[in-house]
C-alpha cells in the first residue's frame, strides 16, 4: 500500500515545529520544556539528594531515577491517572537512555530524580521526554559527558519518514522506531521498534533520525545558552 | 599548537568541545577525550594560560573544608546534630565540636533545636561524603531572627565581591547585618523590614545578573535610588 502524501502535509524528512525552554519550574534544581508539534513534555530534576529507602543506596555511585507520566488531560480521551505497564516501561527506557551520559560516580549513596510529565500528547512522547530530561539535567548542573537528543523515525506504507504523528502511527501499515543519540559522540542510547521493516529500510531510517537529532541538538544548545543570555540585557 | 574553540567567559553546555590539541590541560569541570577538551557541565569558560576550566552556573553545593555555611538542624541524635547544608548529604555537628559546654546526658535541644539555623564551618569531608561541622570559632553561632534567602552556590563569590566589596556595599547602604554561607544561603537581619527587603532584592539581583559586567555599579545605583 502506498503512502504518497503525509496527512499533515509535511515532507517525509521534515519534523514538526520544535521549541525548547529551560528553567520553567522554579522550585526544581533543573527543569525544561520541549515541544515538538502538538507533543509537549516538561521535565524536572531534583538532586543529587539523599536516597530513601536506604537499601537502594549504592556506596560506589549515585543513582538516576526517572519517572515518566502522562497527565490525564494530555490525550483526547481521559487517561486514567496512576502507574501503568506502559509508564513503567518508558520510565525504564528513559533512564537507560540517559544513564550513559550522566557522571554519577561522585554522588555516592545519593539519587538524582527526573520527573517527566507529558502535558499534551500527539505521538513521540518518550522522545520528547528524553530530550526534555537531558536539558533539565544540564540545567540542574549535573556533570554530563554529553547531551542526548531523541526523535522517532519509521515507515508508513512504502515511505521512510521522520517524526510520526498520531495519524501516521495508527496507520494500518506503520512501523515506529523511537531513537535517542548522544549529541557529540553519535552513540545510540535508545532504540525500540514496533512493526515490520527490512534491514535496508531500517538503516535508511536510522540515518534520517541521526539528521533529525542533530537539528534537535542545536535547539537544545540554543535553549540553554539563551536562558542565560536573556538575563544579560 | 592547540586551538581554543570557545571564547573566554562564554557559556558552554555539557559535551561541548572547548579546545583541540594536547598542550591545553583540562581543569575543573572539563575532561579530555582523545585530543579534545570537553565541558562536563553547564557553565562559563575560564582559561588560565594552558588551563581550561568551567565555572558552573547552577548545581548543588559541593562541600569543601574551611567553608562557612549556614545550615538547618534536621535531626538530633545522641552524639550531635544532623544539619542540612543544601548539599547532597547532611552534615554532622558532634557535641565535641559545638562551641557550648555541654554536660553529660544533657538535653541537646537546649543548645540547637529542630529547625534552628546555625552558622558553622566545615571541619572535615571524607571520601565517603560524611561532612563534619564545627561551631567553634569567631562568628560561628546560632542565628536569631532575620530572614534567609537561597541563591545558587556558584554565585556566592560574586555576591561577596573582590575583598568583600559587594557585600560591604550592601551592608553600608542598608545597614543590615548579612552573613553569606558558601552553600548559597544568605542571612539578612536589619533594623526594619523595608531595609531587609531592599538588601534581599539586591542579593536576588546579583544572582540573576551574576555573569554580567559592571555589577557593583548597578547595585550601587539600585540601592541609592530608594
Amino acid at each position: 500500500m502506498s503512502y504518497e502524501k503525509r496527512f499533515s502535509g509535511r515532507k517525509f524528512d521534515e519534523m514538526r515545529e520544535i521549541e525548547a525552554k529551560v528553567g520553567i519550574i522554579k522550585r526544581a534544581d533543573g527543569s525544561a520544556l520541549f515541544r515538538i508539534g502538538d507533543t509537549i513534555a516538561i521535565a524536572a530534576v531534583y538532586g543529587p539528594r539523599e536516597l530513601h529507602p536506604r537499601f537502594l543506596q549504592n556506596p560506589e555511585t549515585g543513582i538516576l531515577r526517572c519517572n515518566y507520566d502522562m497527565i490525564s488531560f494530555s490525550v483526547p480521551e481521559r487517561k486514567r491517572p496512576g502507574p501503568s505497564r506502559r509508564q513503567v516501561e518508558i520510565s525504564l527506557v528513559t533512564e537507560k537512555a540517559l544513564l550513559p551520559v550522566v557522571d554519577l560516580k561522585q554522588f555516592q549513596n545519593s539519587v538524582i530524580d527526573v520527573f517527566i510529565q507529558i502535558i499534551q500528547a500527539n505521538s513521540g512522547t518518550r522522545c520528547a521526554g528524553i530530550t526534555a530530561a537531558s536539558l533539565a539535567l544540564a540545567h540542574a548542573g549535573i556533570p554530563m559527558r554529553d547531551m542526548v537528543s531523541s526523535v522517532s523515525v519509521g515507515k508508513v506504507g512504502n515511505k521512510i519518514l521522520i517524526d510520526l504523528d498520531k495519524d501516521e502511527e495508527d496507520h494500518e501499515d506503520a512501523t515506529d522506531i523511537p531513537m535517542a543519540i548522544t549529541n557529540r559522540g553519535k552513540q545510540i542510547t535508545l532504540l525500540q521498534l514496533d512493526g515490520n521493516i527490512t534491514k535496508k529500510d531500517f538503516i535508511e531510517a536510522l540515518k534520517l533520525g541521526m539528521g533529525g537529532c542533530e537539528k534537535i541538538a542545536k535547539v537544545q544548545e540554543k535553549a540553554l545558552k539563551d536562558y542565560y543570555r536573556s538575563k544579560n540585557e | 599548537m592547540g586551538k581554543l574553540l570557545v571564547k573566554e567567559r562564554e557559556i558552554v553546555i555539557p559535551g561541548q568541545e572547548l579546545a583541540e590539541g594536547l598542550d591545553y590541560l583540562p581543569g575543573q569541570g572539563t575532561f579530555r577525550e582523545d585530543n579534545k577538551i570537553i565541558a562536563n557541565y553547564l557553565g562559563l569558560l575560564s582559561t588560565n594560560e594552558r588551563f581550561i576550566k568551567v565555572i558552573p552556573l547552577t548545581g548543588r553545593y559541593i562541600p569543601k573544608v574551611n567553608d562557612l555555611v549556614i545550615g538547618k538542624v534536621v535531626e538530633i541524635g545522641f552524639y550531635g546534630w544532623s544539619i542540612d547544608i543544601g548539599s547532597a548529604y547532611n552534615a554532622m555537628l558532634s557535641i565535641r565540636d559545638a562551641a557550648e559546654f555541654i554536660e553529660r546526658d544533657d538535653d541537646l535541644t537546649k543548645y540547637y533545636d529542630y529547625g534552628d539555623l546555625v552558622v558553622a564551618k566545615i571541619n572535615k569531608v571524607t571520601r565517603s561524603k560524611s561532612i563534619d561541622l564545627t561551631t567553634k570559632g569567631p562568628g560561628l553561632k546560632k542565628l536569631d531572627g532575620g530572614k534567609i534567602i537561597d541563591v545558587t552556590p556558584s554565585k556566592v563569590p560574586r555576591m561577596i565581591g573582590k575583598q568583600g566589596s559587594m557585600i560591604q556595599l550592601i551592608k553600608e547602604k542598608t545597614g543590615c547585618n548579612i552573613i553569606i554561607g558558601q552553600n548559597g544561603r544568605v542571612w539578612i537581619k536589619g533594623e526594619s523590614t523595608e531595609k531587609e527587603i531592599l538588601a534581599s532584592n539586591a542579593i536576588i539581583k546579583i544572582e540573576q545578573e551574576s555573569h554580567t559586567e559592571g555589577l557593583t555599579d548597578k547595585i550601587k545605583k539600585m540601592l541609592e535610588k530608594k
